[in-house]
């Protein structure tokens, strides 16, 4: 926050809008690049949070994916917070969970979900757990 | 000079009325005023407006219509400016035009231009249709033009994406009409911005100047004076930075001196 957005903040006044203007501009790039429209994406998103859910419990609210673009290159991002994974996910998932304290990943900062983390060890080797596939 | 080093550079915007015209009359003076052989084509033939900012508007008789038919020679549609004999002026067309021009007619007329100037500068209309594809046809490198608003950048993108699939570049960018006072307060897209959002190469960046219209209303583009306004001294920069020449852009934050600059730069530090 600057100077100017507090005394903007104290005032009432409407913030500067530049900012606004980058961040509406960057989402519609990123779907005139993409040449998807809103239903498309709407449906993939669908999708996507379909086949993540049989595997892992992610939770849909706070999850997200969206279109972002940098440096003309348009990415498909998803971030989907995984609440646990399903414990009926992988038959092997219970025999893995026992030799845990094996696991060169750490799992047991994952709090809740450290038994069960090991079935899908990639989920939690990233800290923000992010996804993106190149469109 | 063969039409092989020659240099064709369509100047194109997308969005219109941000200052594709303006700035191919600015650029054909300076460029020829630098010693460049420049052809102007205005490729606009629906809206063509170039003779208007050149001062032209009473001296063309053919168009590159007749040059193509063979009804008349290229030298005799070609409208030299009386005060800039190294600059010449050649409309594509006609509003009245039965038949209308082929991105293939355009590569032709090109050429032609290419044999006797050194740069040739093809004025796009605003678009991304029929029109803008003739225009981009006789193009080998491009020009975009846009100013610090969503519509204009948006805009912009699309035409960079049609450039870039057809093999046109480089392509660099001239950032037209920057309010140093409303950049300053974070009410307009920065330079940064808007050079990130589309990747491309700054080439100029003209600040809002109100001679630019009273330029407009005699027909003569701010170049041809030796005008110290902003927007001329824009322009000359540009024409000299194509010419290979290395000149610095200027700092729009450095453009406000005194006080109320400082009490601004001070307004936008991070606090928390």
């Amino acid at each position: 926050m600057t100077l100017r957005d507090l005394i903007n903040k104290l005032l009432g006044r409407q913030a500067a809008s530049a900012g606004m203007a980058r961040q509406r501009l960057q989402l519609v790039l990123a779907h005139d690049r993409s040449d998807l429209n809103p239903e498309l994406l709407e449906q993939m998103r669908r999708e996507i949070l379909e086949v993540v859910s049989r595997y892992v419990e992610i939770d849909v609210e706070g999850g997200d994916v969206s279109l972002a673009t940098e440096d003309r290159v348009t990415a498909l991002v998803a971030n989907l917070p995984i609440r646990r994974t399903r414990p009926l996910a992988e038959s092997g998932a219970a025999a893995a969970a026992t030799d845990s304290d094996q696991d060169p990943l750490g799992n047991d900062q994952a709090g809740d979900a450290a038994p069960e983390a090991v079935a899908t060890p990639a989920a939690d080797s990233t800290t923000d757990r992010e996804t993106a596939l190149g469109v | 000079m063969s039409a092989a080093s020659s240099r064709f550079i369509l100047i194109c915007s997308g969005k219109g009325g941000v200052g594709k015209t303006t700035l191919t009359a600015n650029l054909g003076i300076a460029l020829a005023r630098q010693g460049a052989r420049t052809a102007v084509l205005d490729a606009d033939f629906g809206l063509r407006n170039l003779d208007l900012l050149l001062g032209l508007e009473n001296r063309i008789i053919y168009t590159a219509q007749e040059v193509l038919a063979g009804s008349c020679r290229l030298e005799q549609a070609l409208v030299k400016h009386k005060q800039e004999p190294n600059l010449a002026l050649l409309p594509a067309g006609n509003p009245r035009m039965l038949e209308w021009l082929t991105p293939e007619d355009m590569e032709r007329i090109a050429a032609l231009l290419g044999e006797a100037h050194d740069y040739v500068l093809i004025d796009a209309p605003a678009g991304i249709e029929g029109g803008f594809r003739n225009a981009m046809a006789a193009a080998r490198e491009a020009i975009i033009v846009t100013t610090p608003e969503v519509s204009a950048v948006r805009d912009a993108d699309r035409v960079i994406g049609l450039l870039n699939s057809e093999n046109v570049k480089p392509i660099q960018l001239v950032l037209n009409r920057v309010r140093p006072r409303m950049m300053a307060n974070q009410d307009m897209l920065s330079v940064d911005d808007v050079t990130d959002i589309l990747a491309l190469p700054l080439l100029g960046l003209v600040l809002e100047d109100e001679q630019v219209i009273v330029s407009t209303n005699r027909g003569e583009p701010l170049t041809l004076n030796s005008s110290q306004s902003p927007a001329a001294r824009a322009y000359t920069n540009v024409a000299r930075r194509l010419l290979g020449e290395e000149v610095p852009l200027i700092d729009p934050s450095k453009e406000r001196q005194g006080l109320r600059a400082r009490i601004g730069r001070l307004m936008n530090t991070k606090i928390f």
